[in-house]
C-alpha cells in the first residue's frame, strides 16, 4: 500500500513538472507528448470501466470520443465557443449516444455484443464521413480552443496540459472510488457470474447499462479534451482501429486494474513515439509486445506492481 | 402449514423433447420436500423455471399467493425465493465474506451508490458474516472464494442463498460431488434450515434426501410419477421400477 501510493505520487508529481522540464530542456514537445498521452489515458480509463471491470467487451468505444469531438466541433463551427456551453452538451450528447447503444447492445452478449457495439460506431464513422458541412471524409479545423474564461487561456499549451492533468487525476479519483463502491461491485460481480447475480437479485441489465452510460461520458470528455488539443475534427477519430487501440491501451496496462489504463496509453504512445522515428510499420513490435503480455501477465502492466482482488 | 410455492400444469419443451410435463407441487413453509428422478428427468429445468430463469411454456407458478409465472429472476429473488446451483456457481474472485456480502447488498436498496466503500460497511459485512457463521465457514471469511475446498464450496453457495433472507430455497443437489463427511455435515446444515424456511430440494443422495425430506416428488421424464410422504415413495410399486430399482441395482 505505501509503495504504491508513493508510486502513483511519484507520477503525478513527475506528470505534474513535465511543462517546467520542457521549459528547462527548452522541448516544448515533451509538453504534447504527455499531453496526448493523458488524453488517450482517460479515454482507456472509461473503456477499462466497463470492459475491466464489467466484463464488457465494447468494440466500439472510440464513438464516444468522435461524439466529443464533433460536438465542440459544429458547435465552435457555429459560433458557440464557451467552454460552459461546449462541454455540457458534448458530455451529454456521449451520454445519450451510449444509452442508446448501450440499451440495444446490451441484450446480447459474447462476439453479438463485440460485434453489434462494432457496427454501432462504423455507423457513427461514416456518419461523419457524409457530413460535407463539417468537412466530410477530410474533416476540419477548429477555429479555437473552448473559451473558459480569461484567468484559463487554454490556447496556452501549458494551461491546457494542467487542464488535461487534473481531469485525469478527477477521473482516476472517481474511477478508484466507483470500483469500491457498491456499484463498483455489482460490475465486477457481473463479469464474474451474471447469473448468479440475478438468481441473488440482481437486475443485472441496468447496472451494466448504467456503467456502459458512464464510460461513454467519461470518453466524451476524453473527446472534448482531444479536439482541442489536436483543433482538428475528423471521421479518423471514430474509426474502429481507434476503437481497438483504446482496448490495446487497456489490455497493456491491466485490464481491471486502476493505474492500468494510464500506463498502458503511456507506453502504448511511447512506443509509437520512439518506433516510428525507426520504422512506419512500428506496430510489428507493439504485437509481440502485446501477446507476451497477454500470456505472461494477465493482469497486464500495472499487474506487476498492483495486487488487487478482483 | 401454508403453501408457499405451488405450480399447476407447469410444462416445457425444447424441440420435441419434454422436459417438464403438467408439473404440479407444492411446498409448504418449514417443510423439506424433495423432487428425485433418474437423470434426465428435468429437475434442473424445473428449479430453473422456479427460479425464473427458464420461462415455462404453460402452466403458473405460485410464490406466497402471487403469480410469478413470468417475473424474473432478481425479481423473485427480492420476494424471497432463493436458489442454489448443482454447479458451483460463486465469485471465485472474491473473497468468501465479499461473496456473501454482495448477496445481502443485492436485497440493502439501491446499489447505485459510488462513492463509499462497500466493503468498510457494516450495514452490508455484519450479515454477511452471520450468515457464514450459520453454514459453518465463520473462519474462512477472509479467504478467496476460489481457493477453498469443494464441500466449503458447496456451504457458500447455501450462505448466499441464505444472505438473501429467503423465505423458500430452491437447492439444486447441494450435496453434489461431497464425500460421506461433508456430506453427513450438509444433511445437518439443511435440516437446521427447515426452521423459517421452506425447502425444495433435488439431490441424488437418496440416503440424504430420506433422512431430511418431509415429502418425496418423483419425476420422470418430466413427469410426476409418484408424490408423497418417504415411507409411501419408498414402498411406491412405480417408484422403484423407474427410478429406485434402478439406483439400487446400480449401488451394487
Amino acid at each position: 500500500m505505501g509503495v504504491r501510493s508513493l508510486a502513483l505520487g511519484a507520477a503525478v508529481a513527475g506528470l505534474a513538472l513535465v511543462p517546467l522540464i520542457a521549459r528547462a530542456l527548452d522541448a516544448p514537445f515533451y509538453v504534447t507528448l504527455f499531453g496526448r498521452i493523458m488524453i488517450w489515458a482517460i479515454a482507456a480509463l472509461s473503456l477499462n470501466l466497463i470492459l475491466g471491470y464489467g466484463g464488457m467487451v465494447s468494440f466500439g468505444h472510440a464513438a464516444y470520443l468522435g461524439v466529443g469531438i464533433y460536438t465542440v466541433g459544429i458547435l465552435s463551427a457555429h459560433g458557440v465557443g464557451s467552454a460552459f456551453v461546449q462541454w455540457p452538451v458534448a458530455v451529454a450528447a456521449s451520454a445519450l449516444v451510449a444509452l442508446a447503444i448501450g440499451a440495444v447492445s446490451l441484450r446480447t452478449s459474447g462476439v453479438y455484443f463485440i460485434m453489434i457495439t462494432l457496427a454501432f460506431s462504423q455507423m457513427l464513422y461514416f456518419l461523419g464521413v457524409s457530413l460535407k458541412m463539417y468537412g466530410g471524409d477530410d474533416g476540419m479545423t477548429l477555429a479555437a480552443r473552448s473559451r473558459l474564461g480569461s484567468w484559463l487561456d487554454l490556447e496556452d499549451g501549458v494551461v491546457f496540459y494542467y487542464v488535461v492533468l487534473v481531469a485525469l487525476l478527477v477521473f482516476h479519483v472517481l474511477a478508484a472510488r466507483l470500483v469500491s463502491a457498491r456499484f463498483g461491485l455489482v460490475l465486477r460481480g457481473v463479469r464474474g457470474n451474471e447469473r448468479r447475480m440475478r438468481a441473488i437479485g440482481f437486475p443485472t441489465y441496468r447496472y451494466k447499462l448504467a456503467a456502459f452510460v458512464i464510460a461513454g461520458a467519461m470518453c466524451g470528455v476524453a473527446g472534448i479534451l482531444l479536439v482541442n488539443f489536436t483543433k482538428y475534427v475528423s471521421p479518423g477519430f471514430m474509426h474502429w482501429t481507434r476503437s481497438g487501440e483504446i482496448m490495446v491501451m487497456v489490455i497493456l496496462g491491466g485490464m481491471g486494474t486502476l493505474v492500468g489504463p494510464a500506463l498502458g496509453a503511456a507506453v502504448f504512445l511511447l512506443l509509437e513515439e520512439v518506433l516510428s522515428g525507426y520504422t512506419e510499420h512500428w506496430q510489428l513490435v507493439l504485437g509481440p509486445v502485446l501477446i507476451v503480455i497477454v500470456l505472461f501477465a494477465r493482469r497486464g502492466l500495472a499487474g506487476l506492481f498492483e495486487r488487487e482482488q478482483a | 402449514m401454508t403453501a408457499l410455492l405451488v405450480t399447476e400444469h407447469l410444462s416445457k419443451q425444447f424441440g420435441g423433447v419434454i422436459a417438464t410435463d403438467d408439473v404440479g407441487l407444492s411446498v409448504n413453509d418449514g417443510e423439506i420436500h424433495a423432487v428425485i428422478g433418474p437423470n434426465g428427468a428435468g429437475k434442473t429445468t424445473l428449479i430453473a423455471q422456479l427460479a425464473g430463469e427458464l420461462a415455462p411454456d404453460a402452466g403458473t407458478i405460485r410464490f406466497d399467493g402471487r403469480d410469478v409465472t413470468r417475473l424474473p429472476a432478481h425479481e423473485r429473488s427480492r420476494l424471497g425465493l432463493a436458489r442454489s446451483f448443482q454447479v458451483t456457481s460463486i465469485f471465485r474472485n472474491f473473497t468468501v465474506l465479499d461473496n456473501v456480502a454482495l448477496a445481502v447488498q443485492a436485497h440493502s436498496g439501491s446499489s447505485f451508490h459510488f462513492w463509499r466503500n462497500a466493503r468498510r460497511d457494516p450495514t452490508l459485512r455484519e450479515p454477511a458474516r452471520a450468515a457464514l457463521a450459520a453454514v459453518g465457514l465463520a473462519d474462512r471469511a477472509e479467504i478467496v472464494a476460489g481457493d477453498l475446498a469443494h464441500g466449503e464450496q458447496r456451504q457458500l453457495e447455501i450462505a448466499m442463498a441464505l444472505a438473501t433472507r429467503p423465505r423458500l430455497m430452491l437447492l439444486d443437489e447441494p450435496m453434489a460431488g461431497m464425500g460421506r463427511e461433508d456430506g453427513e455435515r450438509m444433511v445437518e446444515l439443511l435440516r437446521g434450515l427447515k426452521h423459517g424456511h421452506g425447502l425444495l430440494l433435488v439431490e441424488h443422495d437418496m440416503d440424504a434426501v430420506f433422512a431430511l425430506a418431509d415429502r418425496i416428488t418423483v419425476l420422470v421424464y418430466g413427469r410426476v410419477i409418484a408424490s408423497g410422504r418417504p415411507e409411501a415413495i419408498r414402498n411406491d410399486a412405480r417408484v422403484i421400477e423407474a427410478y429406485l430399482g434402478e439406483a439400487e441395482s446400480a449401488r451394487a
